[in-house]
């Protein structure tokens, strides 16, 4: 198997949900890859999919009423649809691991810390025979190393006596315990204080670069994503729109969505509201023929209506799948 | 400008904790410690802050949900709460609020319809309801079939619009907004933003809007204030808090915020970036309660809370040692 | 200050009093349709709807049904007792000669009777005691209800069936009564619980602070959001009263001789083990049968109110 420079590799997915009426089209043929080292960000909205891809990548997906027709995802060149229960083990928290978005919900309030971190711990060495002392120091590094005092006073706390910034530090610690390959980290600083989630997104940032670990960053927030990652993804209705460098996407956006997107974020400096962007979003049961994103868009013409839109390269780093760039191409 | 509202001294405080016969364990919670403010017909104030800042219970006690601990609340000039901390029914109808999370303030096994009527029959008994409540659904934007409709059939932002819809349903004159467009997507949020200006207008409505997010308290409010563990830091009209900031905790809050342009970027305070935890509202330090964090922090701090005093002539007022000490 | 309305006919906005009425319907419809299609998930469920459906067909038209009707009442035919299941007599006939398919029939009248009355009388009461309490929580009322809650439950259920029922002259209503005086509070500790935790959602507190009246409160804001839980037990406790009275009857209390009752019929038959078996047998499997149906039926509801998240 040739070395793949990349360390996640999803190729044409598509994943539909069974429900009353028909099938819910909520992946529609996504590509989209990882580089080793990098941190590439997802952005979406409401149920353009992003969580569903994040589930699939993890294959957690209930299915059914979940349904995977097509589509490969390949973890170190290993498909991971196709991996059996064994394998997946190995690869869910050690190869790949994640944060959750609300940390409360992500830890068990009946266990302690020390619990709950050394059960992870102890995953990982994979050896029974090791001894709690060596469990117990492990431990109490992954806190140090994410900046929470009095390590030893935490293990013994249990989730609720801490604050939500000191359980998300928790949840990263516990992620990074592992020491995985591929960190995702779905809206890892939504359900904290603007203050707490500066401080805890500037950890974690200084944590994977320290470590070269590949992070898969997915939010709403489009400051988070450029203070985050170094290159991003848009996704809109199961469709990836445009994918470009961090810089370049917000320098030179070009997707009538991503463009309406950035557009309608309220700025520091003033100059009102804009007006967002027409429309809703639309039906997974029947979804808009053609591009998706045409009943909205501002310059939609009627190929949008009919085809639907590949990925045009713009440039290195740089794709959109928009008509409008197809000449450019 | 009259004074649609008018906060003085407003003290809530809540007990914690088991208390009777045989346990004093209970501690108590000074969700808010002494704050004063007022709200001008038709203008937006912003109140801004974190966990445990009380922004939420000022909202809560302003509508009705709870009796203050001490301190009055005036809506144009006469007194919310009657001795008992009891409000009449015709005063329910002047202030109303939208809640944060649609998903909970909308009654899921209710129509729309249903929603909607309750106030209508309520307040305006002598009208058509059913015609009522079309005119309230054509005012927010909505089309009629809507009525029939469960809220969890509604998108997030649509079901907010419901919410804003019942709050109209009363014709009150102060709507408290609590995080309205938190919940919501950021394409979705910009228009409900522009629905809330559009109404405001309209129906020339004052609104509290409470808010963590600082860009767009910057495009919503004509003055803000932002709160800290119980307690007003500063207030100001929206460009003077934004350019010039005074107190270190605003400082820090404009810090820490993800911004996503350059332009934006130099705006922010560079010399306080954030940190430390918030302290728990059951354990407020003394003197100044910011200063465990405050990178300005002197010995006073320690030991004696500031007061609010006027800093400049746009009515800017600050809470803080290193502006007080001009007076003393 | 809004602008006073000048529309004040309908007529006068856009949309007529029958396209609402249109809107109404096919809401409606679509609102079926969904139910429908969330209790069918299972087959099961289908299994269990279909099944209470036949028992209570079965019941109404009991005297066209049943191959022998005479034989449900006071009738003896010593020629052709204990008969083994055969084509005239499907399910045998007992020790005085009447057909046992035909009594299963007409017994499940009053198992069905007995479900149906208990539960219109006992629900009511319950759910409105549980509301209050809870709605009242930390109140005199709170702990009045919930103390006298208490204390029914403490008794235990059959002991204070029995005694009701032996006081009072033994028959199916005294019965009926015996077992709503035990069964009530368990809907109200259910009640009570679910609304302890509702009072405190957004969506109360709207009512509240809109000033809606405690009446709108309990019945319109709470009350819809306990159907659920409250319906699937219903469902379920068909099942049970069922058996309750089905052990009343054994007993002696309830359904008195000639009618017939399958807790009756058991017990009767009981003396013929192993021997005539089927005299026994057949009216215990109408038991398992009707309560299966139920039970079934229970998820079915449960799962046609679950949270409808797409």
């Amino acid at each position: 198997m040739p070395e793949s420079p990349n360390i996640l590799d999803i190729k044409n997915l598509e994943v539909n949900f069974k429900v009353y009426g028909g099938q819910l089209k909520v992946v529609d043929d996504i590509n989209f890859f990882v580089r080793f080292g990098e941190k590439v960000g997802l952005v979406g909205e409401t149920g353009c999919g992003k969580t569903t891809t994040m589930k699939a990548i993890l294959h957690v997906l209930p299915m059914p009423p979940a349904v995977i027709p097509k589509g490969e995802i390949y973890f170190k060149g290993k498909n991971i649809l196709k991996m059996n229960t064994n394998e997946l083990q190995r690869v869910r928290g050690k190869g790949i691991s994640m944060i959750f978005q609300d940390p409360t919900a992500a830890l068990n309030p009946v266990f302690s810390i020390e619990e709950q971190l050394g059960a992870v711990i102890r995953y990982s060495i994979n050896s029974n025979k090791d001894s709690k002392e060596e469990i117990h120091q492990r431990s109490v590094v992954a806190l140090q190393e994410v900046a929470l005092a009095d390590p030893e006073r935490l293990l013994k706390s249990f989730p609720t006596q801490l604050s939500g910034g000191m359980r998300q530090r928790v949840c990263i610690g516990m992620a990074l315990a592992t020491g995985p390959e591929l960190l995702i980290a779905d809206e890892p600083g939504t359900s904290l204080d603007v203050t707490i989630q500066d401080q805890v997104l500037r950890l974690l940032r200084k944590l994977v670069e320290e470590k070269n670990t590949s992070v898969i960053f997915i939010t709403h927030s489009l400051g988070i994503v450029r203070e985050m990652t170094d290159r991003v993804y848009v996704m809109y209705a199961g469709d990836i729109v445009e994918v470009a460098t961090t810089k370049k996407m917000f320098a030179n956006p070009r997707h009538p969505y991503t463009k309406g997107l950035i557009s309608t974020v309220p700025r520091l400096t003033g100059g009102g509201v804009a007006s967002g962007i027409a429309g809703r979003i639309p039906n997974y049961l029947h979804p808009p023929t053609g591009c998706r994103f045409h009943p909205r868009c501002s310059s939609v013409m009627d190929i949008c209506k009919q085809q639907k839109p590949v990925a045009y390269n713009l440039d290195e780093d740089h794709q959109v799948a928009c008509f409008l760039y197809q000449k450019e191409a | 400008m009259n004074e649609i509202l008018t906060v003085t001294d407003l003290k809530k405080y809540f007990e914690v904790g088991q208390s009777g016969l045989f346990n004093k364990n209970s501690t108590m919670v000074k969700a808010i410690d002494g704050i004063s403010f007022s709200v001008l017909e038709g203008e937006t104030l912003g109140l801004v802050g974190e966990s445990g800042s009380g922004k939420s219970t000022v909202a809560y006690t302003t509508v009705g949900m709870y009796a203050p601990t001490s301190g009055s609340i005036k809506f144009k000039g006469t007194d919310l709460f009657d001795k008992d901390g009891k409000r009449s029914l015709a005063s329910k109808k002047n202030i109303q609020i939208v809640y944060q999370d649609p998903s909970s303030s909308l009654n899921p096994r209710q129509t729309i319809k249903d929603i909607l009527e309750m106030p209508l029959r309520l307040h305006q008994p002598e009208k058509n309801t059913l015609e009522q409540t079309i005119r309230l659904l054509d005012l927010v934007g909505m089309p009629p079939e809507y009525m029939y409709k469960n809220p969890h059939m509604l998108s997030g932002g649509e079901k907010q619009i419901i919410a804003v819809a019942r709050a109209l349903a009363t014709d009150p004159s102060l709507v408290i907004l609590d995080e309205p467009t938190s919940a919501l997507d950021v394409s979705v949020q910009a228009k409900m933003i522009n629905l809330l200006l559009d109404l405001q207008k309209k129906l020339n409505l004052s609104y509290l809007f409470i808010t963590h997010d600082l860009s767009l308290m910057r495009n919503v409010a004509t003055r803000v204030a932002i709160m800290y563990l119980g307690k007003i830091c500063e207030i100001a009209d929206t460009s003077d808090f934004f350019q010039k900031p005074l107190h270190p905790y605003t400082q820090m809050l404009l810090s820490s915020i993800p911004v996503i342009s350059d332009a934006e970027e130099a705006m922010k305070p560079k010399k306080v970036i954030s940190k430390g935890e918030i302290p728990s509202p059951v354990n407020i330090p003394n003197g100044c309660s910011f200063n465990t964090r405050c990178p300005f922090v002197e010995d006073i701090c320690l030991k004696v809370d500031p007061v609010m005093v006027n800093q400049g002539n746009n009515g800017h007022m600050v809470r803080c040692h290193l502006f007080s000490k001009n007076i003393q | 200050m809004a602008e006073n309305a000048d529309l004040d006919d309908l007529e006068k906005s856009n949309y007529s009093i029958q396209q609402i009425k249109n809107m109404e319907r096919a809401s409606r419809r679509q609102n079926i349709g969904r139910s429908w299609y969330k209790f069918s998930r299972n087959p099961l469920s289908v299994v269990g709807i279909a099944t209470v459906a036949l028992v209570i067909m079965l019941a109404i038209f009991a005297p066209y049904v049943a191959p022998y009707p005479k034989h449900a009442g006071p009738f003896t035919d010593f020629a052709h007792a204990k008969i083994m299941p055969s084509l005239a007599y499907p399910f045998g006939t007992d020790q005085i000669g009447r057909d046992i398919l035909s009594r299963i029939i007409f017994g499940l009248r009053s198992s069905l009777l007995m479900g149906v009355v208990v539960l219109a009388l006992v629900v009511p009461p319950g759910v409105f005691l549980g509301l209050l309490a809870g709605y009242y929580k930390g109140s005199w009322i709170d702990t009045v209800i919930m103390r006298i809650t208490d204390i029914f439950l403490a008794v235990p259920p059959l002991i204070l069936a029995l005694a009701v029922a032996s006081v009072l002259e033994p028959n199916l209503w005294h019965g009926m009564l015996a077992v709503s005086l035990m069964w009530w509070p368990w809907y109200t500790r259910l009640v009570y619980g679910i609304t302890v935790q509702l009072r405190n959602e957004y969506f109360v507190k709207a009512a509240e602070v809109t000033g809606a009246s405690t009446a709108h409160i309990l019945f319109k804001e709470i009350l819809p959001n306990t159907l659920s839980p409250i319906l699937t037990k219903m469902s379920l406790d068909v099942a049970w009263v069922i058996i309750i009275g089905s052990m009343l009857s054994y007993v002696g209390l309830g359904v008195q001789p000639p009618e017939p009752s399958l807790g009756t019929m058991i017990s009767d038959g009981a003396r013929y083990l192993p021997d005539q078996w089927w005299i026994a047998l057949f009216p215990a499997l109408a038991i398992v049968v009707v309560v299966l149906g139920f039970n079934l039926l229970g998820d079915g509801v449960r799962d046609m109110f679950a949270a409808q998240e797409t």
